[in-house]
């Protein structure tokens, strides 16, 4: 019966980092499906929004020494999404303007070097030591779990999952049910026949680039809260890779999905297979483990289906 | 007026079919080639072997594997740092296994371990296209720095964790370890990576690398007139890891020293060796090399303006330098996306019609 717990818990804790790592995997696929841009830089606009949001809120950063006050939570988060907004504005303007057509490749350099330009701008404006971020989500062991089925979970990992599927309800509903939702599956289709019937390119491009900001600061509050805003946040995007070729780059579902499957094998690997071979294997074996369902599904679980004609 | 190919007949096949068939261009590079070799080594001295012309010379070697895959092929591969670090290690147990071995033969043999590997990674190429191949790329690259990591006897069992040259003669002149001369390392790399530079070339000009081409225009039409995608990808993988596993040779004996896995071939490195062949130029062998001058020498020319000229301490230097390596990258990409082989094609066509342009 313990055993059974144990298994359990492991489970449990595997689909909630699952969870963590869907938040920086959907980021990924909303770019990817409304430009075909394979956004390196996703992971670190995760580290710069929790940077600017910690901002906000600290007494040691540059909001209260320009202005002499903090914001409170419920002002920060908008001030932050407004942050992202403007630099989504700013990265279409700067580069993506001058990138439209350029082959996939040449796309995915410049998002790492925007990962770059955002890293360094980062730390020169916020300081590259730890900050523990609080903006009051529960922390520790859920107790009534604890106390009713002798489950050890964490509270924010709860949270997070709540959060997740909050979000997951509100970008379907943006994109199944709003004009510019529309918009943007339009544009993900076919970006010729988007701009013949008359929708505008350059305002979708910064639109899907805020919405992946505003993912990208849910996932770096939740990552941040976990564990400081540090640099290591930027590389949650590697783990979220794994994520998205097991889900497939275009599909939000798959995101989901993948981020649950990637995050509970990943800990019964860990628990199972770890010990026997020195540990630390967390590193390759999601990817090991996506590399097994590609060769079954090349474009992924939920991907769209590649039709190739020559 | 003084480049052009005007009055050069050709009247032999070998003669038309030559790398440089333009004779400024032939002895352009015969010069650079006699500087190099006979001229700076009277020059060279510790710092700049260490900090300039060794890194330039190994990541040119690395990029020029990577563009056969990449840039040739049409594969994308981000797992080049676990790559090079197959090489290092190969080189590392062989000459631990028969120190006599000629270290050219070590070399080689090195080289041929990486590519067996490159293949067995590039098997999913078959299959997966595009980006899931790219990220599929990086089981590879995290799987096998873990498993130099992990694995006691590919580091002798030591402590450290660390693999350390053992100093190697070559036709009785040290070329690895503290006591070998600057000038022996460079010499020694140099004519390596000329001998597999010019190898690269005529690869990619003969049959093999017009499959590979073909493949990368579009492997579907590429397999309906002949050709084998099995056969070209998996040859392509092979060649390529060749190349980088002698240059993590390299990197490891001679450049280095001595390293450690986990940060000597990390994933940054891969990305290192992409921006290479990115900003020199896809799909060519002067970009190889363009590229790694580039990468080599702007982090340190700005390290210098910044810390030396304009006194900052050198923790705020980092940052800035990142910041402005990405803005550099960007900014390459958006002027030329085909990269400086590009943009000196374009000033050789310049010159061809210069002073009279009209």
């Amino acid at each position: 019966m313990a055993f059974d717990i144990f298994l359990l818990e492991v489970i449990l804790s595997g689909l909630m980092t699952g969870v963590m790592y869907a938040l920086v995997a959907l980021g990924f696929v909303l770019i990817f499906k409304a430009s075909g841009i394979f956004n390196f830089a996703q992971g670190v606009m995760a580290l710069f929004a929790a940077l600017a949001l910690y901002d906000f809120l600290a007494e040691d950063g540059w909001f209260f020494a320009v202005f002499g006050f903090t914001l409170p939570v419920w002002l920060a988060i908008p001030a932050t999404i407004v942050v992202m907004i403007v630099l989504a504005w700013v990265i279409e303007r700067t580069v993506l303007r001058f990138l439209v057509k350029q082959n996939e490749i040449i796309l995915f350099m410049a998002t790492i070097g925007l990962a770059f330009v955002l890293e360094g701008l980062g730390d020169i404006l916020f300081g590259s030591d730890v900050k523990p971020l609080d903006i009051g989500i529960p922390q520790g062991a859920s107790d009534w779990l604890l106390d009713s089925f002798n489950l050890y979970l964490e509270k924010l990992e709860i949270f997070a999952a709540g959060t997740a599927a909050v979000l997951v309800v509100v970008l379907a509903i943006f994109f199944q049910r709003t004009r510019i939702g529309r918009a943007l599956r339009a544009v993900a289709d076919d970006h010729q026949a988007a701009l013949s019937v008359g929708i505008s390119l350059d305002k979708i491009w910064v639109i899907v680039w805020s919405v992946s900001g505003i993912v990208a600061l849910v996932a770096g509050i939740m990552w941040g809260s976990k564990s400081g805003v540090q640099f290591s946040l930027s590389l949650i995007a590697l783990k979220a890779l794994p994520v998205l070729i097991l889900g497939g780059f275009t599909s939000v579902p798959g995101a989901i999905v993948g981020g649950l499957i990637i995050g509970v094998g990943e800990k019964l690997a860990e628990v199972y297979i770890g010990p026997m071979v020195g540990g630390a294997i967390e590193n390759w074996f999601a990817y090991m483990l996506a590399l097994g369902f590609l060769l079954f599904r090349p474009q992924g679980l939920f991907g769209e289906r590649i039709i190739e004609r020559v | 007026m003084f480049y052009r190919e005007s009055g050069q007949l050709k009247s032999s096949y070998p003669a038309d079919q030559a790398i440089f068939p333009i004779a400024q261009d032939r002895w352009f590079v015969i010069g650079v080639l006699a500087a190099a070799f006979l001229v700076i080594p009277l020059f060279i001295n510790q710092y700049w072997a260490n900090a300039v012309l060794l890194p330039f010379l190994v990541y040119a070697l690395a990029a020029l594997g990577l563009n056969i895959l990449t840039g040739y092929c049409g594969q994308v591969s981000l797992g080049t740092g676990a790559f090079m670090a197959v090489g290092a290690y190969a080189s590392f147990k062989l000459v631990g296994f028969f120190p006599e071995l000629n270290f050219l033969i070590v070399l080689a043999l090195s080289g041929v371990i990486t590519a067996v590997v490159g293949m067995i990674f590039g098997l999913p190429s078959l299959r997966i296209k595009g980006f899931y191949l790219a990220v599929a790329t990086l089981a590879a690259q995290f799987f096998l720095v873990w498993m130099f990591n992990k694995v006691g006897w590919f580091y002798d069992y030591n402590l450290t964790g660390m693999i350390t040259v053992r100093p190697i003669d070559f036709f009785g002149i040290r070329i690895t370890g503290p006591e070998a001369t600057p000038a022996a390392k460079y010499l020694f790399t140099l004519t390596v990576v000329c001998v597999l530079a010019l190898s690269a070339k005529n690869i990619v000009r003969g049959r093999i690398g017009r499959e590979w081409m073909a493949i990368r225009d579009m492997d579907i039409a590429a397999e309906l007139i002949g050709i084998r995608p099995l056969q070209a990808k998996l040859s392509a993988f092979a060649v390529s890891s060749f190349y980088i596993g002698v240059a993590g040779a390299l990197y490891f004996a001679v450049y280095l020293g001595a390293v450690e896995p986990v940060e000597a071939f990390d994933i940054n490195q891969s990305f290192y060796v992409l921006f290479i062949i990115i900003i020199g130029g896809l799909g060519s062998v002067l970009g190889a090399f363009l590229g790694s001058a580039f990468i080599v020498l702007v982090p340190i020319l700005l390290k210098n303006i910044m810390v030396g000229g304009m006194g900052f301490d050198s923790g705020m230097a980092g940052h800035v330098e990142i910041l402005l390596m990405g803005m550099l990258i960007i900014f390459f990409l958006i002027v030329e996306p085909h990269g400086l082989a590009r943009l000196w094609q374009i000033a050789k066509e310049k010159l061809r019609l210069w002073p009279f342009p009209h």
